[in-house]
């Protein structure tokens, strides 16, 4: 049939989708150079990529529940890494990350290495077993290994708060690249951005989710590779920035010392009128900070085992062939992401870089700041508030610390900086799209397939036939990602405050319970509802106690509101090692099912239609 | 012992010398930030690097190493599994 032959034909078919796009972004290039306005090449960019996603959602709508919630169990190791890659890497990564280390330096660093070291133990420790289990979805798991609807419930209840946070942030995105590059407002961005979400998700579900955000990571990466290996040699600093930037560190730690790092009082930057949201240069490039090592430490760790807890994440696992390309899944899924999380750190030391060194034709930092005023992307960025000039000093130069912009900029604007041309603008764009488009869906799916198989099929109505229970799932993924854009569409929270807490919801909720239900046979139903409850209320309440926005309270030991998963999972472990040692062991059944969990070879535990 | 037993004994021992190289790159080694800084790497300072590029490359590295030696431990057992399946 079509379908065995899609598989084998995968190589081919996302070569030749590879070869198509690169063949668009000549294109373009040419279209460019003919005059075609700027604008025109950011809407085509969008338009073209965003109408392929939903061609490839269409093709893939299914009416099975096995391909509906795991892609039929059919999809190849390295491209199921793919497809995690996309689905792992938000609008918060592609727009944020590099303009977090630009601005945040080492200690910001905590999140590179976060946000890949939890892979190890999604490896070792959960993805695996999970996938030998034959669960549809996180809840599943629990709620067959401890047994009864209440567990089920709590594990949906850490879900839906870990998913839901981070879906906002993921549709703000989309809206604020939609509404940038069409020039059409905010709150009408965010719609369009759903729409163009629900596209590639709702008829076919995981199956649709997975070949999607394959195309998506194609995007993304090229979008974000190209300009870094481009700057890199266009100023001569190396033909592989990674292993050549040495230099360029070091330079920029000299300039560092030679400028002094101001850290700006509060008040100065209000009376000059600087625009909320820009900051500038007051912390060390590589430098690392005196005594940080906790404060590095407690935000990598809190990272780590959030990565390992997040839903979204997990059941991208669910849809390999068998527990051997799960596993190695993991090892694919951290390749692919390296080659973007490598390249933040060069991309920051690039812009840097190219911005202070006033021995390269784009520095600006020690010019006069009447010509700097007059450069094309100064004034276009400054028009739409994302840089700033303040003249604390007065004698018109621009100094280190007058110079303000967004973090998001250094995305954005460094092709422009370094005078590459609008075409590389427009793909950068597309890269964003691609990036918050594929993490939404896998969160939206992970939400709505928790809710129709979990909440629906099997608390609700365990009778409900294929048909309703579909019907259901779409309905559900209509409506949460309807009430994600309402949420958005009021920008609540800033995107990267939003993206940590998701991590520690999961870690404090679904960490110990997971994870112990696969390597603890004795944890039982009790212990692991005290676990999921106890974690999830007390690190809610130490979130509340420190949180900025909230109660504002000195943290203990340094723990603030981004690592708050540090108190819920060690409450969680806590409560259930105690109530689980407290209550009755766990019957035969219940053994044997861990025990079969943990071999490879046999039956899923779980039957195939469930 | 049974069989059973005897494969998830190796394979407990398998993760825990696989955490263990874990949170030696992610945790071990920023303890000593500052003082590693001082040395360089590819002429980078070396708690830049790893942070950087450095503990995440050893992570792909002590994925793939772990994924191969536990299927080595699976077929050991005999509970590999057919391609097929």
């Amino acid at each position: 049939m079509l379908k065995g032959g899609f598989i084998q034909n995968l190589p081919k078919i996302y070569g030749l989708y590879t070869g198509g796009f690169i063949v668009f972004i000549l294109l373009m290039a040419i279209l460019e150079s003919s005059g075609v306005s700027a604008k025109t090449i950011g809407q085509l960019f969008l338009a073209f990529t965003v109408l392929i996603y939903a061609l490839i959602g269409w093709l893939s709508r299914t009416v099975q529940v096995d391909a509906y919630y795991v892609a039929g169990r059919e999809v190849p190791t390295v491209f199921n890494g793919m497809a995690t890659a996309a689905d792992w890497m938000s609008g918060a990564s592609f727009v944020a990350m590099a303009g977090g280390i630009y601005f945040g330096g080492y200690i910001y660093m905590a999140f590179l290495v976060g946000w890949t070291g939890g892979y190890v133990l999604v490896a070792a420790l959960l993805a695996p077993y999970l996938r030998k289990f034959g669960c549809y979805t996180v809840p599943d798991f629990i709620g067959t290994r401890y047994g009864g609807n209440f567990v089920r419930f709590c594990a949906v209840l850490v879900l839906v708060i870990a998913s839901f946070t981070y879906v906002t942030a993921q549709i703000n995105a989309t809206g604020t690249i939609a509404s940038r590059f069409l020039g059409i407002p905010f709150e009408q961005g965010v719609w369009i951005g759903l729409l163009s979400i629900l596209m590639c998700s709702m008829l076919g579900g995981m199956r649709a989710v997975t070949w999607t955000q394959v195309a998506q990571y194609i995007v993304l990466i090229i979008a974000y590779l190209l300009p870094v290996f481009w700057i890199s040699n266009k100023f001569g600093f190396g033909i592989i920035p990674h292993f050549q930037l040495g230099p360029e560190v070091a330079r920029i730690a000299e300039l560092e010392a030679q400028y002094g790092l101001v850290k700006n009082s509060a008040d100065a930057v209000k009376a000059a009128g600087v625009p909320g949201g820009l900051a500038s240069i007051s912390t060390a490039h590589s430098a690392v900070p005196a005594g940080s090592a906790w404060k590095y430490i407690s935000l990598a760790i809190c990272m780590m085992v959030g990565t390992a807890s997040l839903p979204h994440i997990l059941m991208r696992y669910f849809t390999t062939p068998s527990v051997k390309s799960a596993r190695k899944s993991v090892a694919w899924s951290l390749f692919f992401i390296f080659l973007l999380y490598s390249s933040a750190p060069m991309l920051a030391t690039l812009s840097k870089i190219s911005l202070i060194d006033p021995n390269l034709p784009t520095g600006i930092i020690g010019k006069s700041i009447s010509d700097v005023q007059n450069i094309d992307w100064v004034k276009n960025w400054i028009a739409v508030k994302q840089a700033y000039i303040a003249d604390f000093n007065n004698d018109g130069i621009l100094q280190l610390n007058e110079w303000f912009m967004r973090g998001d900029v250094v995305v954005l604007a460094t092709p422009e900086v370094a005078g590459l041309p609008y075409v590389i603008s427009g793909l950068v764009a597309a890269g964003g799209m691609a990036a918050a488009m594929s993490t939404a869906d896998g969160l939206i799916l992970a939400i709505a397939n928790a809710l129709s198989h979990d909440i629906y099929y099997k608390i609700i109505d365990p009778k409900a036939d294929v048909r309703k229970r579909l019907l259901a799932a779409r309905v559900l993924l209509v409506v949460i990602g309807a009430l994600g854009a309402y949420i958005a569409s009021m920008r609540l929270t800033g995107i990267l405050g939003a993206v940590a807490w998701a991590f520690d919801f999961a870690m404090s909720g679904l960490f110990f319970p997971l994870v112990l239900g696969v390597w603890w046979k004795r944890a039982t139903r009790e212990g692991a509802i005290a676990g999921i409850l106890l974690g999830l209320a007390s690190g809610t309440a130490y979130l509340i106690y420190v949180a900025p926005a909230f109660m504002n309270n000195t943290p203990w030991l340094q723990i603030d509101h981004l690592r708050f998963g540090i108190i819920g999972a060690s409450v969680s472990l806590v409560a259930m090692v105690v109530v689980s040692l407290m209550t009755k062991e766990p019957d035969a059944a219940t053994q044997k099912m861990v025990d079969d969990c943990r071999v490879p070879s046999g039956k899923p535990v779980i039957s195939r239609q469930h | 012992m049974s069989n059973k037993d005897a494969h998830f004994e190796k394979t407990k021992s398998h993760m825990i010398v696989t955490l263990a190289i874990w949170f030696f790159f992610s945790t071990v080694v920023f303890m000593f930030g500052e003082s590693l800084n001082s040395a360089s790497f590819l002429g980078y300072p070396l708690a830049y690097y790893m942070t950087a590029q450095g503990s995440l490359a050893a992570f792909i590295i002590l994925i793939f190493w772990m994924s191969g030696k536990q299927e080595d431990i699976d077929e050991e057992f005999g509970f590999g599994e057919r391609e097929d399946d």
